[in-house]
């Protein structure tokens, strides 16, 4: 007997728990498959969150090493109980699963547990735990599955000396020697969450950059405050195996040269990228086309995969796979399920990196805008300049603002920093709204704030910095 | 010495009040007596008035006000000395630095006068660039196309603004002026029927981009009167339109023929407007009714012909009168169109130019138009409209011909011409078209 819903979405990750929660804000009637038991996806249960928490509690052990003492305070006997740490994470996670259960709950959503499976292009259905599968009627199918994190085809995940993000956050002990294959902003973050509590981190990238996408000035920043910091980097290094024995793992590379790189650790973090997750969706099944290269899911404008009544958003289709791409995606897909128009501007949508100092950055980088052959104006402000900065003692990082060079629209903000996150909200408003430089210039900062150290790159766009 | 008063000028009989459009010079700034000091815009025209005397400037009305003909509105005093100048923008900049004295010194509220129409106007903030720049520059914000998100003017609209020259930043259809170019093909002055004062509008429309699905703009004085006008016209008059066509061979021929000759011993092209002219006087003067008005009860006849020509300009649809122009030679018509096309194009008409027209013209013919409803020109009791000349085959002594038509519209108000006389006048205008040699012999 099928229990009929006006929609199914399949995943209770960002981008299916929020397409699920505005679905029926928006008077449907839907249910949400999702196989972890507790909901909230990749995001909430092994990606954003417990990396977050762990990134800010390993920053406050660092600083209290590190820094405390530049503030006059003395810290007697510091120590660090992980398993605490890892409970507070846990606890953090937990709270929030929570929470969306209870959002769920509220806004009538159906939460099913189990793996979804399509058995038509309007049939859903779900192995439960115990007792017979569930079928599900939908109006509309939702796909909303994620990513995984990619392995290396010569270095299997094994859980334990070649482990995955998810593994990453949960070690029960400080590793000596974390080697991370690969210098994206995932490595990178757990790569600083171990090395400041204790292990020794050696990362080594393919390409002749670390976080390769990201403006080329910003990202030598980064690179050389990481390796102040005492991460070692081997780039444009290619790994080539690496050899379990006991309790230790040796890693084999080899660099651009054809110089032989050995590395022994005791942990190996692959963190090349990641994929989308299908398994036992029987795509193929429903006859939903998958790009076989990518094993992304083609959609058009309006998120419809080429079955009429089957749609997919989030790390499953084209775009960065960002945590608030997703939660986009859901909202403007479920508006438009409900006949209005919905939309996602690709151009605004930022992007931060964790690490600390924070990178965060919105719209074109430099080295776009050349190979655009755009005419550009840049302005930059270094938060050593910055009053809230000085007062903080987090003065590493800076300010970039790029603005077209006839009508002085924002095409970019670059920012590492203290807070940058937060920081990079003010551009994206400034660019939804096609504002220029002079506007973000013009416009009053909270004084004293790190935001000035925005507003103080706006000005420099025209040479007028006022503090600098 | 005292400031001298600026005082709103008289432009006309019957008007009474205008909008103070906008100030041609900043407030603080130095006048010399004669420089074009604001814009008053009427029911009819918008017109530049000149500063009486030299001074500074103190302005006491803001743009966008409405102003009573004879009401003070600023003073020039020939004894101040003009402000630092461009106080309010520059000092926009100095004061907004993040100085940690919580007293923000505000920004010098000058500038602040327009900007307040401004915002007013568009009911949309502006940006702080926009407002910095649209003071800076003088700029009524209304007149920007704006390309940001929900209607909103972006620094780019108003810096595009401002390379644009005025006629193509208005960004209506077309601003074709009355024809200097008298001796192009068809050309007769574009008049204007009343989808063309719309037709502006639309363009606007189309360049609402994908940032919002609507876009606003503000209507500027004039064509806000002119609407009110329009539909006062149609709410008032019995307006029918009848309808005729005209063979304009003999016509094209007399120009191919003489239009050389014209030009060099009168010094202007020969254009169709004069043969419509001088057709539509002979046939006023056979129907004197249209050539009146009704004024409450009475029907008042005009024992004298001054024919309105309209011109589609930026900023709206306009009927420049010709005086007495059955007195007008044809050359002498075609050169007051050409100098009124001149003023039309340079903003320069006057209300005088505008006033106490008996007849109009229209012309959609050089939009493309094959045939349309003029609407009368109040207090006018009748509208002729020309349209484009187009080769038809027509029937001429029992054969096919092909002859260069044009459809002729009359509008009138029926309330004092009857069908008959509309019909009969319009088929006057047409034979004196399709033999002019009618107009030198009066039949």
């Amino acid at each position: 007997m099928a229990q009929r819903y006006d929609l199914v979405v399949i995943g209770a990750g960002p981008g299916g728990y929020v397409a699920a929660i505005r679905a029926a804000q928006l008077g449907m009637k839907v249910a949400c498959v999702e196989k972890r038991a507790s909901l909230g996806g990749t995001c909430l249960n092994v990606g954003c969150i417990p990396s977050k928490a762990m990134l800010d509690s390993s920053e406050l052990y660092h600083l209290a090493h590190e820094r405390f003492g530049r503030h006059g305070i003395k810290v007697d006997g510091l120590g660090l109980d992980l398993a605490a740490m890892l409970k507070r994470k846990n606890e953090v996670v937990k709270s929030l699963t929570d929470g969306v259960r209870y959002l769920f709950r509220k806004n009538k959503v159906e939460a099913i547990l189990g793996a979804g499976r399509l058995t038509s292009p309007t049939t859903v259905q779900v192995a439960a735990s115990e007792g017979a599968p569930i079928e599900l009627e939908a109006g509309h199918i939702l796909l909303a599955t994620g990513s995984e994190p990619t392995p290396l085809s010569f270095l299997p995940f094994d859980g334990k000396a070649i482990v995955n993000s998810t593994n990453a956050l949960c070690f029960e002990q400080v590793p000596d020697h974390l080697v991370v294959v690969g210098g994206g902003y995932i490595g990178l973050e757990l790569g600083s969450v171990w090395k400041r509590l204790g292990s020794k981190v050696t990362v080594i990238e393919f390409l002749p950059r670390i976080v390769p996408m990201a403006d080329v000035e910003i990202g030598d920043i980064l690179k050389k405050s990481l390796t102040r910091q005492g991460l070692e980097f081997h780039l444009e290094t290619k790994v080539t195996g690496a050899k379990v024995q006991d309790a230790s793992v040796t890693v084999t590379a080899e660099t651009k040269d054809g110089k032989a790189l050995s590395v022994a650790c005791d942990k190996v973090l692959v963190a090349v990228g990641r994929r989308p997750y299908t398994e036992g969706l029987n795509l193929d099944g429903a006859g939903v086309k998958v790009e076989a290269k990518t094993g992304k899911v083609p959609v058009d404008a309006h998120f419809r995969t080429n079955i009429p009544t089957i749609s997919a958003i989030g790390d499953l289709i084209r775009g960065p796979m960002l945590a608030h791409k997703a939660e986009d995606e859901g909202i403007a897909c479920a508006e438009i399920l409900a006949g209005k128009p919905g939309h996602v501007n690709y151009d605004t949508i930022p992007s931060v990196i964790y690490t600390w100092p924070e990178m965060a950055s919105v719209g074109i980088t430099e080295e776009q805008a050349q190979q655009e052959g755009l005419k550009y104006r840049v302005g930059k402000f270094p938060f050593l300049a910055n009053g809230r900065a000085k007062a903080m003692d987090e003065t590493e990082g800076l300010v970039k603002v790029l603005a077209d060079a006839t009508t002085d629209r924002v095409l970019g903000v670059h920012i590492i920093g203290p807070r940058a996150s937060d920081m990079i909200a003010e551009a994206v408003t400034t660019m939804e709204f096609a504002g220029s430089a002079e506007d973000i210039a013009r416009i009053c900062h909270a004084h004293p704030t790190l935001s000035e150290a925005l507003r103080e790159a706006a000005l420099a766009v025209d040479k007028r910095a006022i503090h600098s | 010495m005292a400031a001298v008063p600026i005082t709103v000028p008289g432009v006309g009989e019957s008007i009474t009040e205008g909008i103070l459009a906008r100030w041609l010079k900043s407030d603080g700034s130095l006048v010399k007596a004669g420089e074009p000091l604001f814009e008053l815009e009427t029911d009819k025209a918008s017109s530049v008035v000149p500063a009486g005397s030299r001074g500074v400037l103190k302005i006491a009305v803001a743009e966008g006000e409405t102003v009573a003909i004879g009401a003070t509105i600023g003073t020039l005093d020939p004894a101040a000395t003009p402000a630092e100048v461009a106080a309010p923008a520059r000092a926009q900049a100095a004061s907004s630095a993040p100085a940690s004295a919580p007293s923000a010194s505000r920004p010098a509220a000058a500038g602040a006068a327009s900007n307040d129409g401004a915002a007013a106007d568009t009911g949309v903030p502006l940006a702080p660039s926009v407002r910095r720049l649209v003071a800076e520059n003088e700029i009524d914000p209304s007149r920007i196309a704006p390309t940001g998100r929900g209607g909103r003017i972006t620094k780019g609209d108003v810096l595009a603004h401002l390379q644009a020259p005025p006629a193509a930043s208005e960004k209506v259809a077309t601003a074709a002026p009355l024809p200097a170019t008298a001796q192009a093909g068809d050309a007769s002055p574009p008049g204007g029927t009343a989808f063309q004062a719309t037709g502006g509008d639309h363009a606007q429309d189309s360049r609402a981009t994908t940032a919002g699905r609507e876009t606003r703009q503000r209507m500027s004085g004039l064509r806000q009167r002119v609407a009110q006008r329009l539909v006062q016209a149609q709410q008032t008059a019995a307006i029918l339109t009848t309808f005729n066509e005209a063979d304009m061979s003999r016509v094209q021929a007399l120009r191919a023929q003489y239009k050389e000759l014209f030009r060099t011993r009168h010094g202007v092209g020969l254009g169709f407007m004069s043969f419509f002219v001088k057709a539509v006087i002979e046939a006023l003067k056979n129907y004197p009714t249209v050539n009146g008005r009704i004024d409450g009860n009475d029907i008042v006849y005009h024992n004298f012909h001054d024919i309105g020509v309209a011109v589609s300009t930026d900023r709206g649809l306009m009927v420049p009168v010709l005086r007495d122009a059955d007195a007008m030679s044809f050359a002498e018509i075609e050169k007051a169109i050409a100098a009124f096309a001149d003023k039309a194009r340079k903003g320069t008409i006057t209300v005088d130019d505008l006033q106490g027209g008996t007849f109009t013209i229209t012309n959609g013919g050089t939009f493309g138009s094959l045939l349309s409803t003029p609407i009368l020109n109040p207090p006018q009791s009748g509208i002729l409209g020309m349209h484009a000349i187009k080769k038809r085959p027509v029937v001429v002594d029992d054969q096919i011909v092909i002859r260069p038509m044009m459809y002729l519209a009359f509008s009138y108000d029926h309330r004092i011409i009857d069908g008959r006389e509309a019909v009969s006048f319009l088929v006057r205008i047409k034979e004196c078209i399709e033999d002019p040699e009618r107009l030198m012999l009066a039949l």
